[in-house]
Formats: C-alpha cells, structure tokens, sequence
C-alpha cells in the first residue's frame, strides 16, 4: 500500500498545509517508511473484536445541561488576527471573487 | 514534600528564579525554561503568604509544560503557530495547584504540541538533559523533567499522550506520574490525541508526585472525560509493607535484546520490592509489539482533526495568503514544524477514504486487544507490573534522524495510555552516569497501589537509585 506523490499531495490539501515543492520527496520516503511498519497489523486476527474509541471510565458523569460561560480573561477581540465589530475577519472566499463581488479582501 | 514549613512563598520562589539562573535554564543553557514573570510569581507567592493556605504545597514553586493553560505566562505549545499567545483562562490543573498554594514559575520547554520524545522538536530549540547537556531530557515534557532534575523545583506538570512523562522522568532521574484516563481534568490541556491524552506530574521523589496527584485529580464538570470516582489518599501508602502485593514481569518487556545493565538494574528494583514482601510472578502482555504501530496511527489520526484549529482565524499565527484558502495553507504550513507537518500528514492519511478500514479501524481492534491483555493480567490476581521505562538512557542530541526509530522510544510506555491504566517511573540506578527509571502500571483508578509500590521502590533501593 505504497504512498504516491499525489497521495501526500492530496491528503496536504485535505489538511490545508501548502508543502514546499523540495520536501515532498522526503515526506513520500518518511511516509512510506512508517507505514511499512503498521502493515504488520493486516496480519493480527481481529474477527469479532470490537475497536476502542475511547478507555474512559464507563460511568462517566453528567453535567447539568446548562450553558455555563466560562468568564474570559482578556477579550477575544485581543486574541484575534483580525476583528471588526464583534466579528472574526477573514479574507474573502474565493467563491465570492469569482461572483464579481467586492475587492475588499477583509 | 517538605511544603514552607521552614520558609515563606516568597523565599521559595526567589530560591526557583537563583536556582534558574544558577544552571542557566534559558536558551543559553539547559533550555528547559521558555517562558517566567519573577514579579508575577512574587505577586503570587506573597498572596499565599498572606492567605493562611497550609498543606504539602502550600507555597511550593512548580513549573508547567507549556500545552498547560496558564492566565499571565504565554501557552505555545513550544510552537511558531501560539507565539505570543497568552490563554484567556487557565487550565482546572493549575487552578487546582494554586488554590493548594503552590505557586507556577515558568512554563517549560516541550516537544512542539507534544509530538516528540527527545524534546528536539520545539520551535525554541531542544531542552537539554542537566545531567549531560550534550543529551536529550526525554520528551514531549523534557522541559519539566529537566527543571526538577536541575532542581528549580520539587513539582512540575506535564502531559502524557504515549510516554511524555514515564520517559522524561526516566532520562532525568526524576519521578512522573501518567494517571488514570479521566482521573485528572484536560479542561485548559492543548488537545493532541484525546483518546490518550491525560495531565502529568513530576516530583523529585515519590511523596512530591503523590503531593500533586491528590491535588489535581478529581471530577471537574468542564471535563466530560473525568471520572467522579473518589480520590484516594495517596501518600497514606507511604509507610505500607509490600505483603500480598503481586507484582508481574512481562516478559514481552525484557526482550533478550534488552541492555544487560538495565536488566539488571530492572532485576535489581524487582528484588527490593520483594525484599518489601512483594511476590514477582511471570506474566505475558502478548500484543506489547503491536503498540506502537497502534499508537501511531491513532495518535496522528487524532491530531490531524485537534489541530484543524489552528486556522489564522481566532487566535495565534496568520499568515496572509491567496484568499482564505491560502490564508490557511500559508498559516498552517508557517506555523507548524517538520514533526507536526509529518503527523497532520500521516493522521489525515489513515483517515482518508480507501484507507480509513486498513489502518485506523484495524488500529482501533489491535487497541482492543492490547487492553484487554492488561485486563486479563489485572483479573488474574497481579496487582502492579514493573518494567523498563525505556529502552536505553538519555541520547545524544541529533542522534535519532529516522522518524520510526525515534517513535520506539514509546515502546515500553504507549501500552498503558492505549489501554487507558495509570503508570509512574521511578529511578531505579544509572548507567554510565545516566539516570534510568523503572515503571509501575496499576489497575484503572489504582494508582493508589501504584504509589504504595513506588514508595517501598524508594525506600529500599535508597541512594543505590541515583547511582
């Protein structure tokens, strides 16, 4: 179960991290390598054996169902890249270029 | 613990920022120590001067690892993508431990997200190991095993997501806990791998871990994963005999290939502990070798999906980029380091449609049967297994280059996170002048007898464990 350039390629798109054109190569070599070792897991028999998800104590409490704000040291508008009027700024969706709406990139 | 009961807050902490400055723990020396306010923690301390606070920690300096929420310190993750970032609330932890009275110092020097065990991999550079500064301290929490090796502190947090407080410890000659999952509060923990993560302590002896443990575990309602059960006295274990303890030794951990004198070493703490009145029996944890292939398909898979956070959006790095699509790429591909980069790459792919069957659900069944491995050996009458810690001491710096070798590391530790069971190291010699450590994993929730067989441990090897 080889991995491809196209395949480090399209799971970088999937994951939304832009890879420098030199390294992939090497992550196709790194990823390939790993991998090679998690195939000796296709040989272990698991017929009816059910997946772990999650090893938390099966009697978990519950919490009143209330919305609780959890008080904010300092503001979110200090915390963000870019922010106008109450909101998170971010630049414009490409779909609405292509709509021929307005150039402001906020 | 020895609390203040000889000196106040104050003087304890402006003891910390001497012993800092004392072994150079910034970028020019062991590195161990990103980011300290001497003001801020005077600010503190004197608060617990004048509160009355007593107890074991009352007034004792401790220091975070830097994914640890914290209100006045930055939390960075050791990453380009948080630098600067200063958390609008802190975690439960660090609530916990101040209301206790102890009081946060600095935050320490991490594996960037925690994704390490050499600590090489923060975007600040290496901590380095105060017992041989041309070595690693272990990793992901390296920074805080190697403040209290160094001696800044007694105490210090970390997080555990495959061993990145057992191996720290181990590599520094000090004593981390990995309590049961859902023992201790994550509310404020930077999300890794959630199925596996869980907040660590460190001490400088058993009693100093067992000081933190009572304090920071328990129910927190911000925490869904945490488990109401009843905290224990874990220190009342202190002074018990080993008499009908049961302690396995799974072979699956003492390959032939195993360094002799670790083995021996290993040999050596089995004997104390029987010395203690424990019985040693032979066990057999069959699927042991299948962990860390399990453990790093889940744990990368886990972080491809926590780390989508890490945006530009809300907080931390932006980079601006061609439209909001690359404002993402360009943030998230500036933001992250190679080791970050690589796991986001592996977690997405084993998660990726055609894939999803072969690795991640087939890891999932592989983990069902690593834990029912420690399930059988609990119900068959064993109370504790002991084993290495790791594999071999502290490397040198820039030893490991191959991805997969450097993940063995996890070997003998990635098991009890995969089956969610509490584990501790504890020193048990050295060799060639380095620290090594010996584990201890008890049943789920049973880290009380976990800390009753650590504490005998101690006390029967004495000085031997630190040489």
């Amino acid at each position: 179960m080889a991995v491809t350039r196209d395949d480090v390629l399209h799971v970088a798109a999937l994951a939304r991290l832009a890879l420098d054109e030199a390294r992939v190569p090497a992550l196709v070599q790194e990823l390939n390598g790993i991998l090679s070792h998690m195939d000796v897991l296709r040989k272990v028999d698991t017929e009816g054996v059910m997946g772990t998800a999650g090893v938390g104590d099966a009697a978990a409490p519950l919490r009143p169902d209330a919305v609780a704000q959890i008080p904010l040291r300092r503001p979110r508008a200090d915390l963000a890249p870019a922010w106008r009027d109450g909101f998170f700024l971010v630049p414009r969706l490409a779909t609405h270029d292509a709509a021929g709406g307005e150039e402001d990139d906020a | 613990m020895t609390g203040t009961a000889s000196r106040t807050a104050v003087e304890a902490v402006r003891a910390a920022f001497h012993r800092m400055t004392e072994v150079r723990a910034g970028r020019d020396g062991l590195n161990c120590v990103l980011w300290s306010d001497e003001e801020l923690a005077l600010q503190g301390a004197a608060t617990v001067d004048n509160s009355g606070v007593t107890g074991p920690l009352a007034g004792v300096p401790y220091v975070a690892k830097d994914n640890i929420a914290t209100l006045g310190l930055p939390t960075t993750c050791a990453s380009r993508i948080l630098e600067g970032y200063v958390s609008p609330y802190e975690a439960t932890v660090v609530t916990r431990l101040r209301e206790a009275g102890a009081v946060l110092v600095a935050k320490t020097n991490c594996d960037e997200f925690a994704m390490g065990s050499s600590n090489e991999n923060s975007a600040y550079g290496p901590a380095r190991n105060p017992h041989d500064p041309t070595r690693v301290p272990g990793g992901s929490s390296g920074g805080s095993a190697a403040a209290v090796a160094a001696g800044i502190t007694r105490i210090a947090l970390g997080s555990e997501t495959g061993g990145s407080v057992r191996q720290p410890a181990a590599y520094c000659g000090v004593v981390g806990v990995k309590p049961t999952y859902g023992r201790v509060s994550r509310y404020g923990l930077v999300a890794f791998a959630s199925s596996l993560d869980q907040v660590g302590a460190f001490g400088a002896t058993v009693d100093d871990a067992a000081a933190v443990m009572e304090v920071i575990a328990g129910c927190d309602p911000r925490d869904s994963t945490t488990s109401d059960r009843e905290v224990p006295r874990y220190r009342e274990s202190a002074r018990e005999s080993l008499e009908g303890l049961v302690i396995g030794r799974p072979r699956e951990y003492f390959p032939d290939s195993l360094e002799p004198r670790l083995a021996r070493l290993c040999d050596r703490a089995l004997e104390a502990m029987r010395a203690r009145g424990a019985t040693v029996r032979e066990i057999s944890l069959p699927h042991t070798d299948l962990a860390i292939p399990v453990y790093y398909i889940i744990a990368p898979a886990e972080a491809s999906s926590n780390l989508a956070r890490f945006d530009g959006v809300r907080y931390g790095l932006r980079v601006e980029g061609d439209g909001l699509r690359g404002m993402y790429e360009a943030t998230r591909s500036r933001g992250f380091g190679p080791e970050v980069t690589r796991r986001i790459l592996l977690g997405t792919y084993v998660l990726s449609a055609g894939y999803y069957d072969a690795y991640y659900r087939k890891a999932q069944e592989v983990r069902t049967l690593i834990a029912r491995d420690f399930h059988e050996t609990f119900e068959d009458g064993v109370h504790v297994i002991f084993t290495p810690t790791a594999p071999t001491p502290a490397f040198p710096l820039g030893a490991k280059t191959d991805p997969y070798e450097m993940y063995l590391n996890d070997i003998f530790t990635a098991t009890a996170n995969l089956a969610g069971v509490p584990a501790m190291s504890v020193p048990i010699g050295r060799i060639d002048g380095l620290p090594v450590g010996g584990q201890l994993i008890a049943r789920h929730f049973d880290e009380r007898t976990m800390f009753r067989a650590a504490y005998a441990l101690e006390r029967e090897l004495g000085a031997e464990a630190h040489r």
